[in-house]
């Protein structure tokens, strides 16, 4: 396989591993609780890498994982005081953690290989350099088979959980009455989202993956009103997004996942603006419209 | 220990970056009153990041790191953020938490793909450009902290002039506009100042953090009081304290990055106040909740007797 189809398989299945999360992070309203987990996880990553001394090693994931975890608790823990408004509670939580992650990197890490910018930013195109060797066989990159699992992962427990994560997020009442748990399907979600932030943060890095998780969701949802068609459209946004953005990325030589993160931004603004049901110029022409109607009814009685 | 605390007030350096720090602290409690309150703590995450692309495309506009003009691009590419934030999240049944991250990391995305390119470009002036992201407080110079407090100034003589027009605005935007007085006007202005502290603090916090020094003095100044003004007030205090310590302490030990450690302080700020503020915090409920159940079960012991 060559260099350019490797990069773009990755990028492929970065985006729709981190695009299916983002499906219910979108109709949750919370996708900016998303943006601290994917913060937050450098911590667990330098916590982790204390402890093993391995950038590579399955415990590194698992804690940093867990860290995003906490995470969501904190802020939760935060919000239940009602001292401070919920957006001011994501807004101090995750820059402390964060904080703390770069005090000890600059302090105690100085001379190993964990780089914030590398964290961060993350780098595509470095990622087929990093084989996975089994046995003495090179089955091909680690981030490929890595975020494949987590793809896998993902759709494992949309699928199985497809009905509880729906009723949880169109009707958390409703579903509590009824005997589901909208915190165990909301924790689960959130490991998914840790979980996906870890596993991403050495091709895309933490701040990109954000959008890589609300912009194909963002344009399916203004597409459509049913959930499994949100789905399919927010897979078919995120593989259409990666591989215009490879594609860019190498003709001007420049960051990949930085040019996906345009490409996503340039496409769910298109659709935010054109689309035919919930659009810009939809909403506006309907309140011109609306506005007619009153005037005229007005004129009418006076 | 203590020859060494002497030493370092009396350094040049520090006292210039700690001034600096601390104005950046003042400024940003002071205008960050008016984000929390209006519920928008996270535009400032988001405008931070948005302010990247700006400043990549300044640099290779002049081809110079003119600090001025650098700003100059964050601003601009700052509110052209807002504007699109805030036309998705008003016009559209998009929530704003949707827009706000979405434009915060594709915004991010442009300002990383701007910068490597100028990074591929043979230019020696380039180097220092990423201190944006992370910031880098301690290369602060005497003209830096110049701006800051001018910057800063105009900054407070607004909020003064303005105080009645952005108090109603932030508490009942509706109640003021029955008075006659211009949303688009008073709203515009108050997202450019937000934008402004933010653009401000970027070189020495870093787009990352800038928005904790937003949020947290106010958080936590708005646990002891109800007064506007002194929220403000106490705001302004509690991020100048926190700058100038937030630097002491970095200055103190070998490699503790400033921005960070200001970020720590004023988390500190936040849960200290959180748990001990009379009235309202964690522990004074805490106590007066148990003060209740003791009344309930004197009360219920009476009766049974």
């Amino acid at each position: 396989m060559s260099m350019i189809y490797e990069i773009t398989l990755i990028a492929i299945i970065v985006a729709v591993a981190c695009a299916l999360p983002g499906v219910f992070l979108v109709l949750r309203g919370t996708t900016m609780v998303s943006d601290a987990i994917t913060h937050t996880v450098l911590l667990g990553i330098v916590l982790a890498f204390f402890i093993t001394q391995d950038l590579n090693s399955p415990l590194l994931m698992i804690g940093a994982t867990l860290v995003g975890v906490a995470t969501v608790w904190a802020i939760e823990a935060l919000q239940q005081t009602k001292l401070l408004s919920n957006d001011a509670a994501i807004g101090i939580v995750f820059p402390l953690f964060f904080s703390i992650a770069i005090i000890l990197i600059t302090r105690y890490a100085g001379n190993v290989h964990l780089d914030v910018d590398a964290v961060l930013m993350g780098e595509l195109a470095f990622a087929p350099f990093r084989r996975l060797v089994l046995f003495g066989a090179d089955l091909g990159p680690r981030a490929l088979w890595t975020m494949l699992v987590i793809l896998l992962i993902n759709s494992l427990f949309i699928g199985l959980f497809y009905k509880e994560l729906k009723i949880t997020t169109f009707d958390a009442g409703f579903a509590a009455a009824i005997g589901f748990s909208p915190v165990l399907i909301h924790y689960g979600l959130m490991t998914l989202v840790s979980l996906t932030a870890v596993g991403a943060y050495d091709s895309v890095g933490s701040i990109l993956v954000v959008g890589f998780m609300v912009g194909p969701p963002l344009a399916a949802f203004l597409l459509t009103n049913k959930l499994h068609v949100m789905i399919g459209l927010t897979a078919v946004m995120a593989v259409i997004n990666s591989i215009a953005g490879v594609r860019l990325a190498f003709m001007l030589d420049t960051t990949i996942a930085g040019m996906i993160a345009v490409v996503t931004g340039v496409t769910t603004l298109l659709v935010f603006v054109f689309s035919p049901e919930k659009g810009l110029i939809k909403a506006t022409v309907n309140r011109k419209r609306e506005q007619k109607k009153i005037d005229q009814r007005l004129k009418e009685i006076s | 220990m203590l020859e060494q605390i002497r030493l370092l007030l009396n350094d040049y350096t520090f006292q210039v970056v700690a001034l600096g720090a601390g104005f950046l602290g003042l400024l940003s409690g002071v205008i960050g009153t008016y984000a929390t309150l209006r519920k928008e703590s996270l535009l400032g995450d988001a405008l931070s990041h948005a302010a990247l692309p700006g400043i990549g495309i300044g640099f290779i506009l002049i081809q110079r790191k003119e600090l001025s003009v650098l700003m100059l691009g964050a601003i601009i590419s700052g509110l052209i953020a807002t504007v699109i934030i805030q036309t998705m999240s008003r016009k559209t049944v998009v929530k704003l938490d949707s827009a706000l991250s979405l434009i915060l990391s594709s915004f991010f995305g442009l300002g990383l793909v701007i910068l490597t390119s100028i990074q591929n470009n043979p230019n020696a002036q380039q180097a220092g450009l990423s201190n944006f992201i992370f910031g880098q407080a301690s290369a602060m110079l005497r003209s830096d902290v110049q701006l800051i407090g001018l910057t800063g100034l105009v900054l407070l003589v607004l909020v003064a002039l303005f105080w009645k027009e952005f108090k109603v605005f932030t508490f009942d935007p509706m109640f003021g506009r029955t008075l006659g007085f211009s949303s688009k006007i008073v709203e515009s202005l108050l997202s450019t100042m937000i934008v402004v502290t933010i653009i401000l603090g970027l070189e020495s916090v870093g787009v990352i953090l800038i928005s904790a020094l937003l949020i947290g003095p106010s958080v936590a100044a708005r646990q002891w009081t109800n007064r506007l003004s002194l929220v403000m007030l106490l705001a302004a205090g509690i991020g100048f304290v926190s700058g100038v310590t937030g630097t002491f302490i970095s200055s103190m030990g070998a490699r503790i990055p400033t921005g960070p450690s200001i970020v720590v302080v004023v988390s500190m700020f936040v849960f200290l106040s959180l748990f001990i503020s009379p009235g309202r915090g964690i522990l004074a409920r805490h106590v007066a909740c148990r003060k209740r159940q003791k009344v309930f079960m004197k009360q219920i012991r009476s009766l049974e007797e």
